[in-house]
């Protein structure tokens, strides 16, 4: 676990809801209302209910094919939901394009990497640092100042960006061209230039060795810290979501099976069951 | 001597095929589509300005302005009506429907404006009078005791084309709007995910693509100036030519494929066989083709296994 990582206790709020101490004051930054979605007769994911507080690590778990991944698709918009509704900051996010979802503040990563691989390093964050920038076409064409200034400022914003994960000497380098890591920590970077409020991380660690996924646990607190927001991840990596992650939720053939802290989730029999099967359980 | 004269105006002729191969390249690029009613975008194009010019007798400039302006809008209405719908169809369907939207756009122009052949005025030609007291107009000018000629609209064809292309690298390389069409033309999903309006940057590539269009159209129609409904479709496949020639998807390439294209087609007229000299292109392309299948600034994409 990283050092000086501080992790606050789950607390029960109305509704149903666990916060970290420290969020419950305010409102969480997302709620999900019995959420759920069918591909044709295929029932993907029921009944989802999840609550994430303003500056909480949230982890979502389950064995392959549980849903998890249809969850990050249906808070970003890629699918529409067919039941239950998705609310940021309160406000629902149903009608709304994915485009339109991440400028109200969720950004995501992917399990397998995508990123402009044919673009330096340094445009892939421009690209996500895009609506951050208020010139117009008229000002581009023309050369404004106001072009200048907006580019410089935003130049300025990617490279300060890049610095978190000392990606900043590779600023002019192919995206495509960097190492697996690199590119891993890059996609974090270019989902936080967009300036999320909610930041989802699609198994950050996959094809990480141990001493890279400690050093990403580590990031991904100073993150947190530094810019206070909430982080919802997907992890196989059980170091991982044990050492950081203060909520998780347990998805099993598109349901939750559970939910609550570490502690409480290594200890619930229906996790170790759905991890091991049945005759596993007994044993342990 | 005569081969320098062939040679300029085989890159006036591919500077016009490279004006409009831009538009190929740049919807193909970000839409991943042929966009096959391009050629008769131009046609629009050169009507507008014709009508503009010699009927209602506007200046030049304003008879060029307002056929970008419409090429413009045609091409934003093109998409939002025959290709957006079709987002997520199979690229065959959308093919098919680039040619049915072409087929549309020259007989709605048959049916507007007739067939009848309409003789573009020369824009770039200067009013004198002679010694006989008689109005002439003068097309161009004369080197090397008349060996070489050069006519103004050959000399602001290369001109624009080179502004053309200047402008929109700069454009797609250094603003905002030009990263976010090359994160769309590179992954959609992603770009969406940063929060970029996919539909609103696909509007705008073809925005760009058909007011270049209408340029092409006047550009065209001042070197050969008859214009009927078809005009559009032979430079079109032409054009669409050159993008593939030269990379499709990749601005440079369409500027390179252009030029090569005009001058070997010219050569061929000069020195072949004018019949021949459309063989002698596609024959051409072949063979770079069979060499470079990606065309020749084009990138090799490697499949993953």
């Amino acid at each position: 676990m990283p050092k000086e990582f501080k992790r606050d206790r789950l607390v029960q709020v109305p509704g149903t809801a666990l916060l970290p101490e420290r969020d419950v004051e305010r409102s969480p930054i997302l709620e999900c209302r019995h959420l759920g979605i069918d591909f044709g007769g295929l029932r993907a994911l029921d009944d989802l209910d999840i609550t994430i507080g303003r500056t909480e690590i949230a982890g979502l778990i389950g064995p392959n094919g549980a849903g998890k991944t249809t969850v990050f698709n249906l808070l970003t918009k890629v699918y529409n939901p067919t039941r239950g509704s998705v609310l940021l900051d309160g406000m629902d996010t149903a009608g709304k394009t994915t485009a339109q979802v991440n400028q109200m503040g969720i950004a995501r990563t992917f399990q397998n990497i995508r990123l402009f691989h044919n673009q330096s390093v340094i445009d892939n964050v421009l690209i996500g640092l895009h609506n951050e920038m208020s010139y117009g076409m008229f000002a581009s064409i023309l050369r404004l100042p106001s072009f200048w200034r907006a580019e410089r400022i935003a130049r300025g914003r990617a490279m300060e960006l890049l610095s978190i994960f000392g990606l900043e000497v590779h600023a002019d380098e192919l995206a495509g061209s960097l190492p697996y890591g690199a590119q891993r920590r890059l996609e974090i970077v270019r989902a936080l230039a967009t300036n999320p409020a909610l930041l989802l991380l699609d198994e950050p660690a996959a094809g990480m060795n141990p001493s890279e996924t400690v050093e990403l646990m580590e990031n991904i607190v100073k993150i947190r810290d530094t810019f206070q927001i909430a982080i919802l991840l997907i992890e196989h990596d059980m170091n991982l979501v044990m050492g950081i992650c203060e909520g998780i939720a347990v998805l099993n053939f598109g349901k939750v099976i559970a939910k609550g802290s570490p502690e409480d989730i290594r200890a619930n029999p229906a996790v170790i069951e759905a991890y091991l099967g049945r005759k596993g359980a007994a044993q342990t | 001597m005569s081969f320098l004269n062939y040679l300029i105006s085989g890159i006036s002729l591919g500077s016009i095929y490279a004006i409009i191969a831009l538009g190929y390249t740049m919807v193909y690029g970000i839409a991943k589509m042929l966009n096959f009613a391009h050629g008769d975008v131009i046609m629009v194009g050169a009507y507008v300005c014709f009508f503009a010019a010699a009927k209602y007798n506007l200046p030049p400039a304003i008879g060029i302005l307002a056929a970008v302006l419409v090429c413009t809008t045609l091409g934003i209405v093109i998409e939002k009506l025959a290709y957006k719908p079709l987002r997520q169809a199979t690229s065959l369907a959308v093919l098919i429907t680039a040619i049915g939207v072409s087929y549309f756009l020259q007989n709605a122009a048959l049916l507007l404006w007739s067939s009848s052949p309409k003789v573009f005025p020369n824009f770039f030609a200067q009013q004198t009078v002679n010694e006989a007291g008689k109005k002439i107009k003068i097309t161009g000018f004369q080197l090397f005791g008349g060996q070489l000629r050069i006519s103004y609209v050959t000399l602001v064809t290369i001109a624009a084309c080179l502004v053309i292309m200047a402008a929109l690298l700069l454009f797609i390389n250094h603003t905002k709007l030009g990263k976010a069409m090359r994160a769309c033309s590179e992954d959609k999903g992603a770009a969406q995910l940063m929060g970029i309006n996919v539909d609103a940057t696909i509007s705008l590539t073809f925005a760009i693509g058909s007011g270049l269009a209408a340029v092409a159209g006047v550009l065209l129609c001042s070197a050969y100036p008859t214009l009927v409904p078809t005009t559009g479709s032979m430079p079109g496949i032409k054009a669409f030519t050159a993008a593939v020639f030269g990379g499709i998807g990749s601005i440079p390439g369409a500027l390179l494929g252009g030029l090569l294209l005009g001058v070997i087609e010219i050569m061929a007229k000069a020195y072949i066989s004018t019949q021949m000299s459309d063989a002698v292109v596609f024959l051409v392309l072949i063979v770079v083709l069979l060499v470079k299948p990606a065309g020749l600034l084009g990138k090799k994409v490697r499949e993953k296994v």
